[in-house]
């Protein structure tokens, strides 16, 4: 008989604590889609994703029944469009964002990402144009998904294309004016971008990636904060341990469930994304760990230690509960999405500052910030290159996606629905970085000996 | 390939013989029942084998959810899987 006492746990953790599963997503290579004619990619690009994906959604509702288990979103990653948009014109690529809504609305998913460009060297023709209608694509488009890599730590920072993000967070800000700016909650610049990630706005199926994979994100920030909660007063080495078993559970029921998908779609398992992905409901909040832990509020000195412990304690508990650990794998940060977050941004213990320091020690980066609409364009640059800086070195992922909301100013805040929330507009240091960043060219690939 | 339901909610009289009916209806055999009544909330964990089910598992799992809230219970059917995953090695 299986034990009484393991069935309430885990029933609670889903019903009370909730515990799910955020996201699967299927990742699908489109090399083979490639064309010299833009109509006949786009008509490739729509049949390959409908065809690979279409049982896809069916599948997760039936694995949610299956094991009493909410599975949240179910999702498409392709091959990075500006790689196979080949000779593509901008007006090109805006027929492609649109082929991938299209096949979106087909199969029912709730984002479909891959619309991005890897240039942390250089950037090819194709890319270029690609980038130039980022914009127009994420504003005509409701569920495509926009990434950019600028950096990598064996390539260096591509400032050139940093240079080219502010204008182009700007304009999308400005498109969609009328709606919260909402074109920039899709577009993430990275740096040390991995190419199996499952969440959006970053997802895309990598050149290395099978015809198609199945990556699984898990979540569970209340499950993590119950736990510690029950702990009690212990020190922080059993807390430590306390959260990777935690973990480990979590990250147990990501893997019967990506293993379940694989088969029933006849597609190769990829990865599971050990993450703590909080949303806007009460008791799903990564800034509430933090407060449980013990510090009065997300952002108070202690902040980036508490972070660091908890980031480490999910990846270790995490990588015994699966065969294959990938993606952005630890605790994310998306101030709009995490009602801690929002709380402790409003009342002024969390700043922009302090977010940045919390990125170099946790997954992913400065996610979900809302700005003030009149920020210069060569601040957005500056903050972009800052937040790359600490990726490259470090050797990790970073990335940014940044709202500057239209019209809006410090103070101020930005709804946007759903799980993306909502965010008080964020107080910025406004002094220019405008001549550094008009510099332009390359910040080398850094040392990686003499490290102090 | 078994099932975990567990019933919880206000003690009434029948719970037990509600979820045994709908169970032999649709072929799932109970294995082990526990059970335990704590002043008046009730709280039942079932064991059934759903190898020979004559239904589709998820129509199984919304029937019995169904009963639980035209009982003012709460039903929940689950795959034993998810607990052996989390819970061993």
């Amino acid at each position: 008989m299986i034990n009484t006492q393991d069935v309430l746990e885990t029933i609670g953790m889903i019903r009370e604590e909730n515990l799910d599963i955020r996201t699967i997503t299927m990742g699908i290579s489109l090399w083979d889609c490639v064309s010299e004619d833009t109509d006949r990619l786009c008509q490739r690009i729509y049949d390959k994703i409908t065809s690979k994906a279409k049982h896809l959604v069916r599948t997760g509702e039936e694995i949610e029944k299956m094991y009493g288990i909410p599975i949240v979103n179910k999702r498409v990653s392709v091959t990075p469009v500006s790689l196979i948009g080949g000779t593509a014109t901008p007006e090109g690529y805006l027929k492609i964002a649109h082929t991938l809504q299209r096949a979106a609305n087909e199969l029912g998913i709730n984002f479909i990402g891959g619309f991005s460009a890897l240039v942390q060297k250089g950037m090819t023709e194709g890319a270029r144009n690609m980038i130039s209608i980022i914009p127009e694509a994420l504003t005509e488009t409701q569920n495509v998904c926009s990434s950019v890599n600028v950096a990598s730590t064996k390539a260096g920072i591509n400032m050139d294309a940093i240079a080219l993000m502010g204008s182009t967070i700007k304009r999308a800000a400005y498109l969609t004016r009328d709606n919260n700016s909402i074109a920039c909650a899709k577009l993430v610049v990275f740096a040390n971008v991995p190419e199996d990630n499952p969440f959006m706005a970053g997802a895309f199926c990598g050149i290395g990636e099978p015809e198609a994979a199945i990556n699984v994100g898990v979540s569970g920030p209340g499950v993590v904060a119950s736990a510690i909660r029950r702990a009690g007063d212990c020190n922080l080495s059993e807390l430590a341990d306390v959260i990777k078993k935690t973990a480990f559970k979590i990250t147990r029921v990501g893997q019967l469930v990506a293993n379940e998908a694989a088969k029933r779609l006849d597609t190769p398992f990829g990865i599971v994304d050990l993450s703590l992905a909080p949303t806007p409901a009460i008791g799903d909040s990564v800034a509430h760990i933090l407060e449980g832990m013990g510090l009065e509020s997300c952002g108070a000195h202690g902040t980036t230690a508490a972070l660091a412990m908890l980031n480490d304690a999910v990846k270790k508990g995490g990588v015994m509960a699966s065969s294959h650990v990938g993606g952005l794998s630890g605790a994310f940060i998306p101030v709009s999405e995490d009602a801690g977050m929002i709380a402790a941004a409003e009342k002024g213990a969390l700043t922009l500052e302090k977010l940045e320091a919390m990125t170099a020690v946790c997954s992913v980066g400065l996610d979900m910030i809302a700005i003030p609409g009149d920020t210069p364009e060569e601040v957005i640059d500056g903050i972009i290159a800052d937040e790359i800086a600490i990726g490259v070195v470090n050797t990790k992922t970073t990335a940014v996606r940044l709202i500057p909301a239209y019209g809006k100013k410090a103070g101020d805040s930005v709804e946007f629905g759903g799980l993306l929330g909502y965010a008080p507009v964020m107080e910025l240091n406004t002094y220019s970085p405008a001549k550094f960043i008009r510099r332009g060219g390359r910040i080398p690939a850094p040392i990686h000996s003499l490290k102090n | 390939m078994k099932a975990v339901i567990t019933v919880t909610g206000k003690d009434t009289v029948g719970i037990i013989a509600d979820v045994a009916t709908h169970c032999a209806k649709y072929d799932a055999n109970i294995l082990d029942i526990t059970q335990s009544v704590l002043g008046e909330y009730f709280a039942m964990i079932m064991l059934a084998d759903i190898s020979k089910l004559n239904i589709e598992f998820a129509s199984f799992v919304d029937i019995l959810s169904a009963l639980g809230n035209e009982k003012n219970l709460v039903i929940h059917t689950m795959h034993e899987d998810i607990f052996n995953t989390m819970h061993h090695i």
